[in-house]
């Protein structure tokens, strides 16, 4: 991994003003990914969704970004311009958010969606034909494992289930071949046995692309099954890191705390351990 | 409203839920006994939660037969202020299931109120500290608290009004894990204490396991099985489709 950097986040923090004075969610993280899946993961508030978003730059003023620098394959992210900016977001670096619905337009065919995003990061810059982004289309429908790519194309997002939405999202954040897929709860809204054909796609999706994954979760059980690293997050900073395989070996008691919370047929007639938390997990380590 | 005395606590007999021309529950039948708790497990858009819906009155165009505690639903009538007072739902998003204006006292209050208790502040203290929340949290607002004390504050304003059975509809599943498991203590604690009768719906056969004594298995408004729980130890299920959701659930 170190000799294959592909992502490099150096003292992150991203800070909104308050009456109270400025809170900072996530608080001078730094972290290193190659082209692997790791995860990072946490309760609400841990500051795992905001990380995402500022490595896009997606903070929105008031609250601000700052970093002594997020680098992607050698580019440092923080100093470019907007306009450049604009051409990693969706095109270097992709999304996948929790609810489809929400995150495809209700107005447009699936297709014509994918076809836009198409042109815009592929079409355009290459010069291609439209022909050629059609044929793309449907071919990224099929990636994703969808039957009958032309019929899907032709649908709107409220005529598709939960899954089928959350392929079509990931079929377009596949369209530019980007070099980082940033995933945040992407199954969270799905039903288990969906979530599972889901994650399998993207398994090998990130396989075959060869692209890193960052996937943003609350689910330890699921990380340790999906991922090659996990980061455990807690008030905006990164607490513990290990193997995911490992991750009943963790030693950070906040993470003890998460994996021994969980209810299950062995735990019935006894009371479920909860978090007792302490004030010096928020000191940095 | 004809008291029978021998049946379970719930009874739902051959009901169909219709909403328009879609049929969403067609012909479910089970029975729950006093002081036990079933489990309605499903993927979404399998009619698990309409069951719940139909319970509480909150379906028009149902069919078949459903009583608690002897009192029976009659389709097209309003339930009766006795029946809704033994039956008290709590929802799965405590932010959309609170008035944003009202404070944990006013919450907390009105349904007293509705069904004529006395000495109601008397009766807010204690049922707050029944779920855990301290007299510090009784005249905050919702937006002021947070996901596992807004929940709490939706089983206080269940329980306020002494009910036999509480209709639980992914009761955990807005909530981090941590939370999640103070608030299954809170549900185990207080069945114990106050001899409650839960029907739960969820899609996560972890707090099944953790939380009922049967399950049922619905698909596509029908229930495939009925299993004691002892089948989430071992997956020893009939149906295909539940073998499914046992192995993607045990990851």
């Amino acid at each position: 991994m170190a000799q294959d950097t592909l992502l490099e986040v150096d003292g992150l923090t991203v800070r909104f003003p308050s009456v109270h004075g400025p809170i900072e969610a996530v608080r001078d993280i730094s972290f290193a990914m190659g082209r692997e899946k790791i995860a990072i993961v946490g309760e609400s508030g841990s500051g795992k969704s905001m990380t995402a978003r500022a490595i896009l730059d997606l903070i929105r003023p008031p609250g601000e970004r700052i970093a002594r620098s997020i680098r992607l394959d050698g580019t440092d992210l923080t100093r470019l311009s907007p306009r450049q900016m604009r051409q990693v977001r969706g095109g270097r670096i992709t999304m996948v958010m929790q609810d489809p619905k929400y995150s495809l337009n209700p107005t447009m065919s699936v297709g014509a969606q994918l076809y836009e995003n198409w042109l815009i990061h592929v079409g355009k810059p290459k010069r291609l034909s439209r022909a050629a982004g059609q044929k793309a289309v449907l071919e990224m429908l099929e990636a994703v494992q969808i039957n009958d790519p032309p019929r899907v194309a032709r649908s709107f997002p409220h005529e598709l289930s939960g899954g089928m939405g959350q392929r079509v999202m990931i079929a377009m954040m596949l369209i530019p071949q980007p070099e980082l897929m940033i995933a945040d709860e992407p199954t969270s809204a799905l039903d288990v046995t969906v979530q599972m054909e889901v994650l399998k796609l993207m398994d090998g999706l990130v396989a075959r692309n060869g692209m890193g994954l960052l996937f943003i979760s609350h689910d330890l059980p699921l990380v340790s099954r999906f991922c090659d690293r996990v980061l455990i997050m807690y008030r905006g900073r990164i607490v513990e890191e290990c193997r995911a395989d490992r991750l009943h070996e963790a030693q950070h008691p906040y993470t003890q705390g998460l994996l021994s919370c969980l209810p299950s047929y062995a735990q019935r007639g006894h009371p479920l351990a909860t978090l007792s938390r302490d004030a010096g997990w928020e000191v940095a380590p | 409203m004809n008291k029978n005395p021998s049946s379970g606590m719930i009874e739902v007999q051959d009901l169909s839920v219709r909403y328009g021309d879609f049929v969403a529950v067609k012909g479910v039948s089970f029975s729950v006994a006093a002081g036990e708790t079933f489990g309605l497990v499903g993927e979404s858009g399998s009619g698990k939660s309409t069951i719940l819906q139909a319970l509480a009155g909150l379906a028009d165009d149902w069919s078949g037969s459903m009583s608690v505690d002897g009192l029976a639903l009659v389709a097209g009538a309003r339930r009766s202020l006795a029946f809704r007072k033994h039956l008290q739902m709590v929802f799965q998003d405590p932010y959309g299931s609170l008035h944003p204006h009202q404070t944990v006292d006013q919450i907390l209050s009105s349904p007293a109120r509705i069904h004529g208790f006395g000495s109601i502040d008397r009766r807010i203290a204690e049922v707050m500290e029944a779920v855990g929340l301290g007299p510090q949290f009784r005249f905050r607002l919702p937006h002021q608290l947070s996901g596992g004390q807004r929940q709490r504050v939706a089983i206080a304003r269940a329980l306020i009004v002494e009910p036999k059975v509480l209709l639980l509809d992914e009761p955990t599943s807005a909530l981090d894990a941590s939370v999640q498991a103070e608030i299954l203590n809170l549900l185990v604690t207080l069945r114990h204490e106050r001899g409650l009768t839960y029907l739960l719906v969820t899609h996560d056969l972890s707090v099944v396991a953790y939380l009922c004594d049967r399950l049922a298995v619905m698909e596509k408004g029908s229930f495939v099985e009925t299993q004691p729980i002892e089948a989430l130890e071992t997956g020893a299920f009939d149906q295909d489709y539940t073998r499914r959701l046992f192995a993607a659930a045990a990851r």
